[in-house]
């Protein structure tokens, strides 16, 4: 017998808000937290934006010893953790303690103390290198350090798979409780590869933007003059909890968390293939693992990454599953506004899918000025976010390496 | 600026300790709560300092700040 389970909480760290309100408000209005690149210097780089965090005291949430050892992607995660729980007021004691677990995804994990230490490496020789190097690059201790600080002692995950890293995190902590391996659940996405290394790699393949001279407009999903995705970094947290669980506790529950699946396109290392036939028997094994079919869907928060074929084939995918109904169900790619967080991407769509829900608000896709011949008849809630019904909604996550993860959200009703 | 008063600067910043609590026999385990991460960090920052070279052996030696202090007066420090 299958559980179920719910969405009690959100916490989130993003280029356009460190909490979920502002971040939900920026996307709403589609104010874009896409800058110029500061966290290194990008003069020798062909992509010189990002989605940066901004304005964030992480000496709110990390000692001074803690913010000396700690990755970015760590500390970002801990933020987030420390949202969700103050907000949810979640306790795990006891044997909860042990019934709670925590899976949070990354792409790239501690990718810039990598190249720090290896700086330390070369300048100064082996004898230099940090004894806290090993626990600042090892993508699992993003979930590592927040079962340390929160207690928890269920399952334990991190995966690592690539951009879609933030969904896995999620569905998989979904089906954990779903089949009974945990009660609750912290789960998400999280990276922090705004790094020289990360953008000049993200470079050679061709996958970025190069607008530096317009960064608010560099993300442009669906558009016709877009040219990459714009690299991002932040952190998208939620608590799941079995129905039971969340009742007893007296929580306030935001959303049901219904369908997860995910495929592989066993197609190429980097790129989708036409009509990316992966992505849409993803939508359809996670439709029919929700139960729901495809004209009761009313919003899909899309991969969307403003690259040239992502875009271009996740509209032949949506398409193919939902027919008809595709004109009548809206379709936003909130990567527009802050960027593509990589790991963290899935995690903050996830907040962004589940608070259209709660709101009956679709926040809409920016940058859309001219859309790519493929949308036709599709709406793309173009520029301005629309008021309307979202009683059940979908996100989409595609990763590196042909994987695709797709969550399915449902109004909470007894 | 004594060679105490140095040592004890560079393990309040090191380990977020308050300085009330660097007595001399404070344990870095027992008293300062460190790990042994924390102390392999707090010798290379000393070696660093110093201009020393602290081997592993010499490491297991050291169980409090006062261990320091002699093992670095006795490399020749001041």
């Amino acid at each position: 017998m299958r559980r179920r389970v719910v969405v009690t909480g959100a916490g989130v760290l993003t280029p356009v808000g460190n909490d979920v309100t502002k971040m939900w408000e920026a996307v709403c209005q589609g104010k874009s937290g896409v800058g110029p690149i500061t966290k290194f210097d990008p003069t020798y780089h062909d992509t010189k934006i990002a989605g940066e965090i901004k304005n964030f005291d992480p000496l709110a949430h990390v000692n001074k010893k803690e913010l000396r050892r700690l990755d970015d992607f760590i500390i970002y995660t801990l933020a987030a953790a420390d949202m969700l729980m103050a907000e949810t007021g979640f306790v795990a004691s006891g044997e909860l303690a042990e019934r709670t677990g925590v899976i949070i995804g990354s792409a790239i994990g501690g990718v810039a103390s990598i190249e720090e230490e290896k700086e330390t490496l070369m300048n100064h020789g082996p004898g230099k290198i940090s004894p806290f190097a090993i626990p600042a690059i090892l993508g699992n201790l993003a979930a590592g350090q927040v079962s340390i600080r929160y207690n928890l002692k269920g399952p334990i995950e991190c995966p690592a798979m690539a951009c879609a890293a933030g969904a896995y995190g999620i569905g998989r902590a979904f089906h954990a409780i779903a089949y009974g391996y945990a009660d609750a659940m912290v789960a998400g996405g999280v990276d922090a590869a705004v790094t020289p290394l990360s953008v000049a790699a993200f470079n050679a393949m061709r996958a970025l933007s190069r607008r530096n001279e317009e960064p608010e407009k560099a993300s442009r999903p669906f558009d016709q003059g877009r040219d990459g995705f714009v690299i991002a970094e932040g952190c998208g947290l939620v608590l799941l909890e079995e129905l039971n669980q969340a009742l007893n506790r007296g929580a306030k529950i935001y959303a049901e968390i219904v369908g997860f699946a995910s495929t592989s396109d066993a197609y190429h290392m980097a790129a989708p293939p036409p009509g990316h036939e992966g992505a849409a028997r993803c939508m359809r094994e996670a439709l029919a693992d929700a139960g729901v079919g495809p004209d009761e869907v009313d919003y899909i928060n899309a991969h969307g990454t403003s690259t040239p074929l992502n875009d271009l084939y996740e509209l032949q995918a949506i398409k193919s599953v939902f027919g008809d109904h595709a004109p009548r169900l809206a379709i936003s790619s909130t990567k527009s506004v802050m960027g593509h967080l990589l790991g963290g991407a899935g995690g903050v769509e996830a907040v962004i899918t589940v608070k259209a829900i709660c709101e009956d608000f679709v926040p809409p896709t920016i940058n859309l000025d001219s859309p790519d011949p493929e949308v036709g008849d599709l709406d793309l809630v173009r520029n301005r976010g629309v008021k309307r019904d979202v009683r059940v909604a979908m996100s989409n996550s595609f990763g590196f390496g042909g994987a695709n993860a797709v969550l399915v959200f449902k109004k909470y009703q007894d | 600026m004594t060679l105490e008063e140095k040592v004890i600067d560079i393990i309040v910043e090191q380990l977020g300790v308050s300085r009330e609590q660097c007595v001399l026999e404070a344990s870095f385990i027992e008293d300062l709560g460190a790990d042994s991460l924390d102390i392999v960090e707090l010798i290379m920052e000393m070696e660093e300092n110093f201009g020393i070279q602290i081997a592993d052996e010499e490491l297991e030696q050291i169980r409090t700040i006062k261990d320091v202090i002699d093992f670095l007066r006795s490399k020749g420090v001041k």
